[in-house]
């Protein structure tokens, strides 16, 4: 494992907790009815989220799903906008048209978040056209989940992509379960990985509560698609610690599982390796983790006090 | 009668139908124990076991493909989509099979199929969680769409729906699910397509709608009876086929017709509505037949946008004043 300099390490920790810390208050913030609508956590999935964003460059892109707050917050987007969008205010990165699921900077190379199951597996294949027909070397980062990987379009997608060549990694988020159905229900393979070999590309399965080893992973991935190789599928085994959406009774898996899951935490599991290695003591992570409270905490006043939209306004923007 | 919520009405129909003819099979995301995003299949699986509730892969294309395919083989497949905004993903063996199978394969093809789907805002949940989709599905011949707004009409509807012969897209409300009204007891009893169902009788203005707009539209007559106007309202109940005949009917009496659409405006069913009516009784016109609807843009998840797009019963009632008063 290629060990970063302690302040990137420490870095890492640090936006892991702020998205767990930004989900518990979105999930609070729900079931106290002052935020309407709805929402996908991301807690348990950090790792995912930190170590991919981590192994690209200022120039990459990024498609995310609908579970994105934490791939937007990875790659540098302002807490304080993604709230004010999911209180559907003026400030917040859609201007509270798209809440949640939907937004955007491309500034930033995210190119989206995304509302409707593996949407952003094509995007992603034709960003990554883009990139190789503008002869940039830049790579498309593709979020998914096991779920999207019954679409039709990741299928198509990794076809055309493997074809010409493109590069875009496509990163599945297993986290064992689209919405209420089990993996094992969907998918017709033990790994989504296995099903790369059917498009001639590279398939990979990373432990996804490590951030390391999905940085790692996907660093090489990028390497290799940067210079011309191709697309490769990476999946990182995970687990989404929270229910599906709002209001989610989780009656499809056992809290005995979960128990399990919370025990791989990988903020905890990232927090003790940084401990063990000498990069970091408790104080230090209380630190750490105090900031991050207070982060969300003056994301959610900012969302608070932001006004709302004008509905005499609505009708705007709806061509360039 | 018995009081049940459009849920359970729904649930009641998908169970006694499936009691009826084994060839009655659900299929769709989640609708097994989790019993669907919105609850109407819940405790089916329990009762008519996995051969039968079919857990799908997030596959929209494919699994209304299979549903086509099965249909064509004798089952009667119910799918479940499970927002209409998703059915985007399965307009081809929807429009390009299902809907055509019977015209160009003659007698020998049959495709008793219907996809039950959920539109609508009201919920904050965004551009792609909310649309109101019907008008696409109205301007394909070969469709049957329906969009129920009470719980006896959904059951009675969706047991029309399964008995027919052909492809019905079946359209819910999320507004609707916990809605409760009267429903005929013991027995489920079909409702059948092409019959508006009169909201409030009057001479003054015709008022017609369906789904959520309905319950809207009801509001507001009683709200426009207040202020001495008599508003004749109408659930279309089904948009394919059209009871052009009933609107036509009353717009005679009353010379007045406000058609009311939660859909954007364009190239909506309101149109179609208001050309019909005009093709058949132009000179019984008292006035230009007026729309309220959904503006021309995507439905945000802000509760003031989207509030701020949806018609309700004030704008129904500002529109019909303003049409009684025209001179
Ligand atoms: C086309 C489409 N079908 C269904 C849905 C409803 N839906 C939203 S998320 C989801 C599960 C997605 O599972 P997965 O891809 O594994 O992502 P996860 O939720 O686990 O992060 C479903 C069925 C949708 N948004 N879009
Ligand atoms: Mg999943």
């Amino acid at each position: 494992m290629k060990k970063a300099n302690r302040a990137t390490l420490i870095g890492y920790y640090r936006t892991m907790v702020v998205i767990r810390r930004f989900e518990e208050a979105v999930e609070q913030l729900f079931a106290r009815g002052v935020i309407r609508g709805t929402t996908h956590p991301s807690s348990g999935q950090e790792a995912v989220a930190v170590g991919s964003c981590a192994a690209l460059g200022k120039n990459d892109y990024i498609t995310s799903t609908h579970r994105g707050h934490g791939h937007f917050i990875a790659r540098g987007a302002d807490p304080r906008r993604i709230m004010a969008e999911l209180f559907g205010k003026s400030s917040g990165y859609s201007h509270g048209r798209g809440g949640s699921q939907i937004m955007a900077d491309f500034r930033l190379g995210f190119l989206g978040s995304n509302g409707i199951t593996g949407s952003g597996l094509a995007i992603a294949t034709g960003a990554g056209l883009a990139m190789k027909l503008q002869g940039r070397r830049s790579v498309v980062l593709c979020f998914f989940g096991d779920g999207a990987a019954s679409q039709g379009t990741f299928h198509e997608s990794l076809n055309m992509a493997s074809l010409w060549k493109l590069p875009v990694i496509y990163l599945c988020e297993n986290n064992l379960y689209a919405m209420s159905s089990p993996v094992a229900e969907t998918v017709s393979v033990p790994h989504i990985a296995q099903r790369a070999e059917a498009y001639g590309m590279k398939g990979v399965i990373v432990d996804g509560n490590d951030v390391l080893a999905v940085r790692d992973a996907v660093a090489q991935s990028c390497f290799r698609a940067r210079n011309g190789n191709g697309p490769e599928l990476i999946e990182c085994k995970t687990y989404r610690l929270s229910g599906h959406s709002r209001g989610d009774p989780r009656i499809y898996r056992t809290r005995e599982e979960e128990a399990l899951w919370h025990q791989r935490d990988p903020i905890l599991r990232f927090r003790t390796w940084l401990i063990d290695n000498g990069f970091l003591d408790k104080a230090e992570a209380k630190k750490i983790e105090s900031g991050a409270a207070r982060i969300v905490a003056s994301a959610v006043r900012f969302a608070r006090t932001s006004s709302d939209p004008d509905p005499d306004a609505m009708c705007r923007g709806l061509f360039a | 009668m018995k009081t049940m919520s459009y849920t359970e009405a729904l649930r009641e129909a998908l169970a006694a139908e499936m009691k009826r003819d084994d060839c009655v099979i659900l299929l769709g995301e989640d609708i097994g124990r989790y019993g669907g995003a919105f609850g109407v299949t819940r405790s089916l699986l329990d009762r008519f076991g996995p051969q039968r509730v079919i857990n799908t892969p997030i596959s929209e294309l494919s699994f209304v493909g299979a549903a086509v395919g099965a249909a064509m083989m004798g089952m009667r497949p119910v799918v479940e989509i499970m927002f209409m905004d998703f059915i985007t993903l399965a307009m081809d063996p929807i429009v390009n099979m299902a809907a055509k199978l019977r015209y160009v394969f003659g007698d020998q093809a049959r495709c008793p199929l219907v996809i039950r789907t959920v539109a609508g805002g009201g919920r904050c949940y965004g551009p792609t969680h909310s649309q109101s989709l019907e008008a696409w599905f109205v301007h394909t011949p070969g469709l049957k769409v329906v969009a129920p707004s009470t719980p006896a009409d959904a059951q009675g509807l969706l047991i029309s729906a399964i008995r027919d012969d052909n492809p019905v897209i079946f359209i819910e409300h999320k507004m609707l699910y916990n809605t409760k009204g009267p429903v005929p007891v013991p027995a489920c009893r079909p409702v059948p397509f092409g019959r508006a169902r009169r909201i409030s009788r009057g001479s003054h203005i015709t008022i017609v709608s369906w789904s959520w707009m309905a319950c809207q539209t009801e509001i507001a007559a009683a709200m426009l009876r207040e202020e001495g106007i008599e508003a004749d309202a109408m659930d279309m109940r089904t948009l394919s086929p059209l009871d052009i005949e009933a609107v036509v009917e009353s717009v005679k009496l009353t010379g007045r017709l406000l058609i009311v659409q939660e859909a954007c405006r364009t190239g909506g069913v309101a149109a179609e509505i208001a050309a019909r009516v005009f093709e058949a009784a132009h000179d019984y016109l008292n006035a230009p037949i007026r729309r309220v609807a959904g503006p021309d843009v995507p439905l945000s998840a802000s509760p003031v946008l989207e509030n701020a797009a949806m018609p309700d019963a004030e704008r129904i009632v500002a529109a019909a004043m303003e049409l009684v008063n025209f001179r």
